[in-house]
């Protein structure tokens, strides 16, 4: 009960606070006697309206999503996955790839754990490239930054990569391109560890879960966050109008693949990088280009690729960033194209 | 004398993890021998789907993310 009133607090004060930014935002620069006339006055306006909101997003969503999370630790996720044929199998992997707790650090024992389980190769993709695209900062970032129909878009195509891509890899029938001692490993599913399938807990162990999850997430972004909506604020007050629409624009044919290739050496988090893609966009560039450069900065990256070679032969490796960079690029390009 | 194994492959997580186990068990006053197991096939024998992982006397206690320190003290408590 008293957490029951503890958590209605909190969201009655979370509300009072997401409603009322924009008075704040001006009051803080008529303090500093600014106007957003000048360019100085427009970025420190940005800097102080999007920073509480993207944190207080961010603050949500991972709570909900830390709770979420509870219902699906990765035991069950392989359970549910176990023998599923390609198609239905991978719309279902790509799915839970978003609610199922995954690190990168993690992506090892998670990747042996589905294959030695008997989830095949292709449905094994659609989970990981799924699970760190589509992530609750990216989410939050895209909802505070764009509005929630390009979050949306960026959900469902994400999905759609995920999903294709793991069928496309599973039709090359590529199992003997896993490293040796992986293919080695096989045991039966009878002698597997205490069953930790997340589904005894109850409520106050869920809620201190999303708890944890905030402090462990929003400990760890909040600086990105503060940094990249900074970056953005300066582009927006400084950088002319439209100086980008001849190099980023929707009409520049090679911009959507130099995009995607500038992105998969690139590493960071979506706390980074979505302050600075929105920033841009209004500056001219178009917005399926930096949609692209996005995905491919989140779902490819040199560090991942690096763990991953432990499991996978250079030609699985070099199949999955083709196929996964070809379907980012479709993407950029129809949104394009769309829009 | 417990024998306490963190399953990881080095991340800022494991780490952390070592040291909250190495730190609770001196609290508690229970002498342990720690073993970090750093190779994957070996991390992988113990058939967990997250890191870090913790084993107690070949007993996998705990997998993915860090544990919380009330879950290592009950650990070293249930064994005693």
């Amino acid at each position: 009960m008293r957490q029951l009133i503890l958590l209605v607090t909190l969201a009655v004060i979370w509300l009072l606070s997401y409603s009322h930014l924009n008075t704040v935002a001006d009051a803080l620069i008529a303090a500093m006697q600014l106007t957003r006339a000048t360019p100085l006055g427009e970025a420190v306006h940005f800097f102080c309206y999007e920073t509480p909101k993207v944190l207080l997003l961010l603050l949500g969503i991972v709570f909900v999503m830390g709770i979420i999370q509870t219902f699906f630790a990765p035991e069950r996720t392989r359970a549910l996955l176990a023998g599923r044929r390609l198609g239905v199998g991978n719309a279902l992997a790509a799915a839970l790839g978003i609610v199922t707790p995954f690190c990168s650090c993690s992506a090892i024992p998670l990747f042996i754990g589905f294959i030695t389980a008997g989830v095949p190769l292709g449905v094994t993709f659609s989970f990981l490239i799924a699970a760190p695209m589509i992530n609750e900062i990216a989410l939050a970032l895209l909802l505070s930054l764009f509005g929630w129909q390009v979050a949306a878009l960026y959900l469902g195509l994400g999905l759609l990569v995920a999903i294709s891509a793991g069928i496309v890899i599973g039709a090359f029938n590529m199992e003997h391109y896993l490293q040796d001692w992986v293919r080695a490993i096989h045991y039966g599913e009878d002698a597997a560890p205490q069953p930790n399938d997340g589904l005894a807990l109850d409520w106050t162990a869920r809620l201190a879960a999303g708890m944890k999850h905030v402090r462990e997430i929003v400990g760890k972004v909040w600086l990105y966050v503060v940094i990249g909506v900074g970056l953005g604020a300066a582009i927006h007050g400084y950088v002319p109008e439209n100086v980008l629409a001849s190099f980023m624009g929707r009409d520049v044919w090679w911009a959507v693949p130099a995009a995607v290739l500038l992105g998969i050496p690139m590493y960071s988090n979506a706390a980074g990088i979505v302050p600075i893609v929105q920033a841009l966009i209004a500056k001219g560039a178009a917005l399926g280009t930096t949609l692209a450069f996005m995905m491919s900065v989140i779902a490819l990256s040199a560090p991942e690729l690096l763990i991953l070679r432990k499991v996978l032969r250079w030609q699985l490796i070099v199949t999955f960033v083709g196929v996964v960079a070809t379907g980012i690029l479709v993407v950029g390009y129809v949104f394009n194209w769309l829009l | 004398m417990k024998a306490v194994k963190i399953l990881g492959t080095g991340c800022r997580n494991c780490q952390t993890t070592r040291a909250l186990v190495e730190e609770v068990a001196q609290a508690l006053g229970v002498a342990i021998e720690l073993e970090k197991v750093e190779r994957m096939e070996d991390i992988m024998r113990y058939r967990i789907m997250a890191t870090p992982g913790v084993v107690i006397d070949g007993v996998v206690v705990h997998s993915g993310g860090i544990p919380e320190r009330s879950a290592i003290e009950s650990w070293f408590r249930a064994a005693e």
